[in-house]
Order: structure tokens, then sequence, then C-alpha cells
């Protein structure tokens, strides 16, 4: 698995042509057919941003403005395990960035990086509105609520062990 | 049909979360294995709102609340409650009350709360229309298209003085009245559920709660201002609420009460969803257009305001999703029945989101002119740990930090702006005396310069100001003169700025340079934090007398700061510390200070 992140060139699958055939004559396209194209790749693959400049005739540049406008839109491909700690409010006041300290300290890794065997990326993330479990974190779609510094090796070997 | 008990189960993100599916599908599995799927149904509804004690689980028509349920619990609950009808003491909210008050009357949660806009939350399966339709769902659109003209509507929104409750309170008749003076043509209706406050969830839990009284309300509108097309902009990190708004779509859709010719009415509506991106500013009316236009979400200067030229050039009506709950409950009880409710100056009622040191976080609904003492102290049931209340904040990065002494402020439009805050969308966030204001104020800065769009130069070089002497006076290296260029700063972002994220972006240091000025001077000139949590600012010390000298801190320093023989008082040099914290967490005895 570890050898995705040098995996042949990405390209868009007969479903996402599809769908930006669907959407090419809406206005306003472009940010849901880049929700499409994250959630097939976990991101926005470099060539694929070609390949929709092309199928919707809008320039790359158009495109590049777009994905780095938006939280949400990534360039680099997460980790096969995606961390994602809450920093809304009240997850703040409740520890969320000791979590964070101590998730860097024992992955190795800064924010929004992935480790160098692909296996985890951590990102600070805004509300995930699970206040009332503050402090969360999420992987991989699991919630983890008031979760303390203690118990995060036993939820990172839970998911490393798993591939 | 014919079920004699209801089994409600919270389907919320955060119940969700704590395992609420997996107890959804135990109490299911237990109520067949049991042999009692015709008596018993199971229902997943929305948001309960006491998501402090979740699961819930309320079973009606007894009205018995249980809390904190696990799938491991489901057996007992229909074995002992449902077959046997006995009460399962353990798992009700106070295990003391027995069988005298098991429902919500007996919970202060519940007590000062009045719903509106919740009305449907807890209660329906959000997924079935025909529980919709039996609480007198799109009984108001039907009013509205049979029996009122476009005006008629228009000026019932605005005598029930309903206003945005997106933040700015804007009387929302007002505005739909605007838009539909505009000569006819396309126009636009827009819902903006794109909740980006930290530390809020009301639009989410009414939108997976209650997803058709969003459609309903939106097609209401649509008639009243002469609009054929509806856009819901819903942040894409709700894919629940997504979930349930595609399928209400369909649902309404197939029963002629969204589409073409609704209810036969000759008046058509459709309503699509666009997915946000996760840009805070895009909550602001003009970026919100840009984004669904798919560009940027960078705001545009006003006027033109969006009522005469919104999307794609468009008339277009923005409202929250707050604001249209409200609509078809005003529609069919009239305005007169909602201006009764709340201040002089603001009608109805506030769902907030009540989180931070507060024993009952979760989603309530109170009327306005509710104090923030009944809030936080009934309602929330005080200060977790027996800690001192410190200070409130409502509105988010764009509101401000209450003080004490304001405690007893009704809360309306007017009063929260009179303080220095403002009501915004609703997250409520209580602090206690262990967390440090200008560290708040920083956090909020932080959010704000981060989600600045960089077009105005006031908020995106302001905010970076702000924050660079927040990080100064935090790290113990700010002066007096700082505390004066940050009042300058503030008050030239808020009058400079294109929109609103820049206009309020300097609340949170204005109000708390204003109520919280001597815990800046400490930092200031006695490099103290009293609530210890600028770390740069700490110094540890061992306690002589209390230590035992077992080495323990010295073992967990992480720098070696720490020295002293086995028995005998270890010592901290303060040189080499680095202020970690791990000899204070762990030491045993308690001789560590930090001050």
């Amino acid at each position: 698995m570890s050898n995705e992140n040098t995996a042949a060139v990405q390209t868009l699958t007969p479903e996402l042509r599809a769908f930006i055939a669907e959407w090419k004559s809406k206005p306003g396209n472009l940010i849901m057919v880049l929700h499409q194209v994250q959630q097939h790749f976990g991101y926005i693959p470099r060539e694929v941003a070609f390949e929709v400049a092309d199928l919707l005739e809008i320039p790359l540049a158009k495109i590049y403005g777009v994905v780095t406008f938006y939280n949400f839109f990534k360039l680099q491909k997460p980790g096969r395990n995606k961390i994602q700690v809450c920093m809304g409010t009240a997850c703040y006041l409740k520890g969320g960035e000791d979590i964070i300290l101590e998730l860097e300290k024992q992955l190795g890794v800064g924010l929004n990086t992935v480790t160098p065997d692909g296996e985890f990326s951590v990102e600070a993330v805004r509300c995930l509105g699970c206040c009332g479990l503050a402090p969360v974190m999420v992987i991989n779609g699991e919630v983890f609520g008031k979760v303390v510094t203690g118990s995060l090796t036993g939820i990172l070997d839970k998911f490393r062990n798993n591939g | 049909m014919g079920y004699k008990q209801y089994i409600l189960t919270c389907g919320g993100t955060a119940c969700d979360s704590n395992r609420g599916i997996e107890l959804f599908n135990a109490l299911k599995k237990a109520v067949s294995d049991n042999g009692l799927e015709d008596s018993v149904q199971v229902v997943r509804t929305g948001c309960l709102g006491f998501c402090e004690k979740g699961p819930i689980v309320k079973i009606l028509p007894e009205d018995t609340f249980y809390v904190e349920v696990k799938p491991e619990d489901a057996e007992e609950i229909v074995k002992e409650h449902i077959i046997k009808g006995r009460t399962v003491d353990r798992l009700l909210y106070d295990k003391s009350q027995s069988k005298v008050h098991v429902g919500v009357e007996g919970i202060d949660f519940y007590q000062k709360q009045f719903r509106i806009v919740l009305r449907n939350c807890g209660v329906i399966d959000p997924d079935r229309i025909d529980e919709y339709i039996a609480r007198d769902g799109y009984k108001a659109l039907e009013k509205v298209l049979f029996e009122m003209t476009p005006q008629d509507v228009v000026d019932e929104i605005t005598k029930s003085g309903l206003r945005g409750r997106g933040g700015a309170g804007f009387p929302t008749g007002v505005k739909w009245g605007f838009a539909a003076k505009q000569p006819a043509g396309q126009k636009y209706m827009v819902c903006n559920a794109d909740e980006g406050d930290p530390g809020a969830y009301m639009d989410r839990s009414t939108l997976e709660g209650d997803p058709h009284s969003i459609l309903e309300a939106m097609t209401i509108a649509g008639y009243a201002i002469g609009a054929s097309k509806g856009f819901i902009y819903i942040r894409a990190e709700y894919p629940l609420a997504i979930k349930r708004l595609q399928n209400a779509i369909a649902q309404s859709t197939e029963l002629g009460l969204l589409g073409e010719d609704i209810l036969g009415s000759g008046f058509s509506f459709t309503i699509e969803l666009r997915f946000g991106a996760g840009a805070f500013v895009c909550g602001e009316e003009t970026a919100l257009l840009a984004s669904i236009e798919g560009k940027r979400g960078m705001p545009t200067p006003r006027p033109p305001f969006p009522a005469v030229k919104g999307l794609w050039g468009r008339p277009t009506v923005i409202n929250n999703v707050e604001t249209l709950a409200n609509i078809p409950v005003v529609i069919l009880k009239g305005a007169d029945w909602f201006n009764k409710i709340g201040t002089a100056t603001t009608k109805g009622t506030k769902v907030f989101a009540l989180t931070g040191k507060v024993n009952n976080s979760g989603l309530i609904e109170v009327p306005m002119g509710t104090t923030l003492r009944e809030i936080i102290f009934d309602v929330g049931g005080g200060i977790k740990g027996g800690k001192k209340f410190k200070a409130a904040q409502t509105g988010g990065p764009s509101g401000g930090i209450i003080p004490p002494q304001f405690l007893d402020t009704p809360i309306d439009y007017e009063s929260l702006g009179k303080i220095g805050s403002i009501m915004g969308s609703g997250g409520l966030i209580v602090m206690d005396e262990t967390d440090c204001i200008p560290d708040i104020a920083k956090f909020y800065l932080d959010f704000t310069v981060d989600e600045s769009c960089g077009k105005c130069a006031p908020c995106r070089i302001g905010g970076r100001k702000l924050l660079n002497y927040l990080d100064k006076i935090c790290s113990g290296d700010g002066t007096e003169e700082d505390l004066q260029r940050m009042l300058d700063i503030s008050d030239a972002m808020a009058r400079a700025s294109l929109c609103g994220l820049g206009q309020t972006a300097s609340n949170p240091v204005r109000s708390s340079l204003r109520y919280f000025l001597d815990e800046y001077k400490e930092h200031i000139h006695d490099h103290k934090c009293r609530a210890g949590k600028c770390k740069k600012l700490l110094n540890f010390t061992i306690d002589p007398e209390k230590c035992k000298g077992c080495t323990l801190c010295a073992r967990k320093c992480p720098v070696g700061a720490i020295t002293g023989t086995v028995k005998q008082p270890h010592v901290i040099d303060t040189a080499k510390c680095i202020k970690c914290g791990q000899c204070y967490d762990n030491c045993k005895f308690g001789a560590i200070s930090r001050g």
C-alpha cells in the first residue's frame, strides 16, 4: 500500500468524466466538480486538474485559484490514515492543541504532512460540531471524543496494525 | 399501524459518533427479538440537544428520558421498560429521581427552553416526509399558495419582526420586500447553510433533524419574492445533513410539494444543493454568491445589495437556516403570535450551541430576552468541576468576550451590541478561570487571519498585526504601547474593512481589552499568566518542604533541568527548563508549583 504515493499518473475515471459532462453546461460547476474529484482521489492530483481544465474549457489558473482558496481542497495526497483534530473553540479550550502536539511528537511529523511511510497524516480542522464530546479527533471518519493525550498511543496502534 | 410505544434514539452527529448507530440497530434487534415489531417503533430522530449526556433514548408516550445509553443496554431497555413496564433507573439522568421525574420536565436543561426552530428535532424521523406532514408540515406552504398573495407573505413576515439569525439581524420581511419589488424575471432564493463558526452546530442539527422545514420555508420565500429556483449552500463537512437534504428534496418532489406546478397552484420552485469548501468568509453574503458561481469566495462592496443584484446579477435573497426554520411557524401561527415572544426589538427564540466549560453542553433554544445567567447556570447547569465562571463568548470570531458583570444581560441583538459583542449565529462558549483571555483573543485572531480572503488591506494587514501583538504579549514581550496600537488597529479594521469578517474580526480584542485589561497588563508587566495557559510565562518551582526526593520529575524532565539526590529535595534549573509541564503533571506530592 505504501508505494501508492509514487503510483502511476492519476487520470479521470469514466464516472468522473460523465459527471463533468453532466455539469458542464451548469453555471458555477467548478467547485462541485472539484468535490467529486477529491472524493475519488482524496486530493486534487495535478495531472487530473489539467484534464478538468480541458474538459470544462477553463484556464488551469482558475482551478488553482479555487483549490488554494478553500481549505477543503488538498493538493497533496493524505496519509493512508487521515487524522483530523478539531480546533473549534470548545475543543481548543479543552486541550485540542495538546492533542496535536502529542500526535506530532509520536508520529514525528508536523501539521499537514504525511509520515514517510505514508501511513498517517495529521490535520487541524475547523469545528466538527460534536462540541459536547470535546476535544474531538477523527481518524478515517471514525470519531473519538473526550480524547486525552494518554490514550493516543493506543488509538494510533489500532490503525497502524490494520493494514 | 397503531404502535403503542415509540423508542426515539438521537441520530445527530454527536450521538452517532458515540456509537449511536450501533445503539439504534441494537434497539431494533431487541424489539424484533422479543416479537414487538407491531407495537413498538424504533425511530432515529434528529438531535435531542442534550449532547453532553448522549447518546439519548427517549420513550413515548411515557416520556422517559435515558442518557448515556450504550448498545449493550438495548436488551435491558426492551425487557425491563417495554415488556415489564419498569424504568431502568441506572440510565436516568438523575438516578435519585427514580419514578417521580423520569421525563424531560424533570431535567433543568429543558426547563427554560422554548422550541420553535427545533420543534421537530428529536421528535420525527427526518428521513420520512409523512412524519413531517403529520406535524403540520407543508401546511404553511399550502396556506401561502392558496390563501395569500406574495405581498401578504412579505407583510406577514415583516409584521412578525423576524430578524436574520445569521448574525447581523436584518429584518427578514424587509429583505424579502426588496427582492419582491425588483422587476419580474429570474430571481433566486438561497439558503446559507455554511456554518463556519468554530464551536457552533445549530444549523447542522436543524438540517439533520428537520430538513423539510427548510425546503418548505425556501419555497414560501420563493413564492413571496417571485423566485423559481433555490440553492442551499451547505458545508461539504456535513455529509449527514447533505444526505438528509437530498432525500428530503426527492421525497417532496415526488409528492408534488417541490418542482413544477406545486399542489396545482401554478407556482413552480426547484431546489439544488451547492457545496461549500471550508471558507469562513463565505458566510458573508456576497462571498457566498461568488462561491456558488464557482469562484474564489471573495466579497464585493455593497450596494448593490444581493436583493437587487445577486447571483449571476439577478435579485437574490439569502437567508440563514435558522431564520428559515421559523418561517412555516410564523405563517401558520401568525405574526401576532410570534411577535409576542422575545424582547421589544428582537422577536422569537434563539438557538445556541452551548459549549466550553459548562456542565450541560448541547443544543438549546430559548426565547429572546433570556439572560446569560439563565442560559449558563440554569440550562447549562453551571461551570464544570465547580470552577469559577470567567467569561462567555457569543458570535464566534466576530463576537466579543463578555465578563461576569453582564451575566444578567437579556439576550437580544441590541443589548449584546451594547456590551461589545454580537448575537452571531449562536455559538456560546463558556470559559472558566483556567482560560487565559489574551490567549483566547489570539485563538480567534489566528482563525480570522487564516480565513481573511486578502482582498482588502485593513483586514489582511490589520488582522496580522493584531495577531503579532497578541503573540508578543502571550510570550511576555509585550509593552504598554502595544495595547494602544491594538486599539487603533482594531478601530481602523472595524471602520475600513470591506465585509463583515474584517469589520468584526477585532471584536474579541476590543472587548477583552475593555473588560480584561488587567490580565493583559499582568502579562506585560508581571510576566504572569494567571490561568497558567501561556507556557512561556510559566515558572516551575519545587517546594523543598513538600518534595520527598522520589526522583520521578527528574526522570520525566525531557531536558534534564531537574537535579537532586534520592530522598533530598530537587531543584529546577530555570535556564534549562522548557516549561513543558511534565514535572507538574507527574508530581504525586503537589510539590511543584507554576506561576
